[in-house]
């Protein structure tokens, strides 16, 4: 089994290689712009949704409050760029840490609490924190913050011309999520995960750092989603406490996961494959019309995937004998 | 800041409170008898103020009538909604609570999508109804006619829930199920059928909550989402499962956001309400009433 499990890792680290290096070469021949930020777009909420399957998934704390720190990380960036003229490359990594720290600060108190009351505490405190944003002025209050173009390079990471520095930005950024999850996977943290997900009582009877691994998930998770945010921030140049903080964006965080399967390293990016165009799709094919009937279409296609298929897409891919061996 | 202002704003904050308590029973009711939590909770609110706007605008049917009325649709509603949908859920063997998360905010969606399609995204009121815009005035303090009849209501509903639970065959077969839902298939009675019902007079109790609030809120598709909130918050506040945790929690929110309403800007009134939740749990992980 033991072999098995190594092959299989190898195995999943060479798949994923060839997607990655299949997807770079897509947008060379997808010239269409639509087509193109349906592609970002993609590859952001895999990546986000990666992120959050880490704490969600992996360690079985359900949070769906994340939307906080995809909004620290976009408004981070956003801030020192309009206010102080910092590079957004520093802005992602300070909102990075900014909320990796705020995560631990906040699992401190929260990781005592179990099932609904957690996942209640999550959306709470996203929530605190979506009011907080809407009332402080500095930070642009409710009307949110234009982020002027200075420019058009890497350096400033902004692209007025193309969309394709975006694409290739959000491609790493979900090949690191993906290789993260990956590593963490095989280590001592990932075991623990597993453990304390399965039963966080049992785990620590048997020497499992049960509180430790959770800080820990939660600091990886937020720090990865805070730099999608701020990926956001400068893909959509303007951002305002709803557009980056508001709970929809905790749920779309959480969903690629749920339907792709939840707690496994493909879940979240087969998940984000197949949702995120399709909500993009209904909403710009059906959803003109304002009336609702993209919701309709959603909204029916998360329960009907969600009541048959608990276990996510994943397992469609996944030969009966490898199942088994994990 | 005056007593009087202070008296004036907990007096409405309780009232508000006992409102808050009647959306979140029926959240606490299903709960508590199969460990699921509606996440379309404000949508059933959502429905309910549509009805009672609709049987007001057509038929000129004033909300305190329809209220039963709302209710009894609500109920088959509820009841319908566990038998299509949530039914499945709770049969999911691989992550059941995240099934039971998405399976209802998946139910949310779509009904929020047709209240959009079939309503339009205006804003809609009950004008003129018999106790619009009146107030009554208790040594000094005014308080609006439809927020006392809406906690009279809620007081009425509590009580009679009450009875229903304890005093009724059905009541008794809730209890059973709610205790053990593989015990109670022994001695004949259909589990299903107790969940459908207690889905039922879950959605009744919010649907009532719903004809009473369309008297003093705007009618909108998403007029559930805040409410919902605050009921999940009510609900946990008090203790999963606990009916009268969820009136003790209603009511303390309803004091709460009043307080916070006197010492930050309006806009801030809801933080009061989380951060007395948080305070809560972090000190009783289990909520004021709740069981281990």
């Amino acid at each position: 089994m033991d072999t098995d499990f190594a092959r299989s890792r190898r195995r999943d680290l060479i798949v994923a290689f060839c997607l990655a290096a299949i997807a770079a070469v897509v947008p060379l021949f997808v010239k269409d712009v639509y087509v193109q930020n349906i592609m970002v777009l993609t590859l952001m909420w895999g990546a986000l949704s990666q992120s959050w399957n880490i704490l969600s998934g992996y360690c079985g704390q359900i949070s769906l409050g994340h939307a906080l720190y995809f909004g620290i990380g976009a408004y981070t960036t956003a801030l020192l760029f309009t206010k102080f003229g910092v590079l957004p490359w520093f802005g992602m990594i300070g909102g990075g840490v900014i909320s990796a720290i705020i995560a631990m600060a906040l699992g401190y108190p929260c990781f005592r609490l179990r099932g609904h009351y957690f996942v209640i505490a999550t959306i709470v405190i996203a929530e605190i924190g979506l009011l907080l944003f809407h009332n402080w002025d500095w930070a642009g209050a409710a009307l949110g913050i234009d982020i002027p173009v200075r420019g058009d390079s890497w350096l400033k990471f902004q692209f007025t011309r193309s969309k394709l520095p975006y694409f290739y930005f959000a491609l790493a950024l979900a090949c690191v999520a993906w290789f993260v999850t990956w590593w963490l996977e095989d280590s001592k943290w990932g075991y623990w995960w597993r453990a304390v997900k399965d039963n966080p009582d049992a785990a620590e009877s048997l020497g499992v750092v049960v509180f430790n691994s959770k800080m820990g998930a939660a600091a990886v998770s937020a720090f990865l989603v805070a730099v999608g945010g701020s990926f956001y921030a400068q893909f959509v140049s303007y951002i305002d406490p709803e557009s980056v903080m508001g709970f929809q964006f905790s749920l779309l965080m959480a969903l690629p996961a749920v339907l792709g399967g939840i707690g496994t390293l493909w879940g979240p990016m087969l998940g984000a494959v197949i949702l995120i165009p399709l909500t993009e799709l209904t909403r710009s094919f059906i959803g003109g019309s304002g009336r609702g009937v993209d919701l309709i279409v959603y909204g029916g296609l998360i329960i009907a995937i969600s009541l048959a298929r608990p276990q996510g897409l994943v397992g469609l891919f996944t030969p009966k004998r490898e199942e088994a061996a994990r | 800041m005056t007593a009087q202002t202070i008296i004036q704003s907990l007096a409405s904050g309780l009232l508000m409170g006992l409102l808050y308590g009647l959306i979140a029973v029926g959240l606490a009711l299903i709960f508590g008898l199969m460990d699921v939590v509606n996440f379309a909770h404000g949508e059933f609110l959502m429905i309910a103020m549509y009805a009672t706007f609709f049987l007001f605008a057509f038929f000129a049917i004033d909300p305190l009538l329809s209220a039963p009325l709302v209710a009894a649709a609500l109920f088959v509603f509820g009841a319908v909604a566990y038998l299509l949908i949530v039914r499945f859920a709770v049969r999911a063997k691989a992550n059941a609570g995240m099934v039971q998360i998405f399976s209802t905010f998946g139910l949310a969606i779509v009904m929020r999508g047709l209240a959009q399609y079939f309503f339009t995204p205006d804003y809609r009121s009950v004008t003129h109804s018999w106790l619009g815009g009146k107030t009554v005035s208790i040594g000094g303090i005014f308080l609006p006619e439809p927020q006392l009849i809406g906690a009279a209501v809620a007081i009425a509903a509590f009580g009679g829930l009450y009875f229903f639970i304890n005093r009724t065959d059905f009541g008794r077969a809730l209890e059973a199920t709610r205790e053990d839902a593989g015990a109670v298939a022994l001695v004949g009675i259909d589990k299903n059928r107790v969940f459908a019902l207690g889905w039922g007079l879950g959605a009744a109790l919010v649907g009532l909550a719903g004809a009473i609030m369309s008297i003093f809120f705007y009618i909108y598709p998403d007029v559930g989402a805040s409410f919902a909130l605050i009921a999940y918050v009510t609900v946990a506040l008090g203790g999963f499962g606990s009916v009268f945790g969820a009136f003790a929690g209603g009511i303390i929110v309803g004091l709460v956001e009043a307080s916070t309403a006197l010492l930050l800007p309006p806009s801030l009134k809801a933080v009061g309400i989380y951060a007395v939740y948080l305070l809560v749990v972090f000190v009783r992980p289990r909520g004021l009433f709740g069981s281990m």
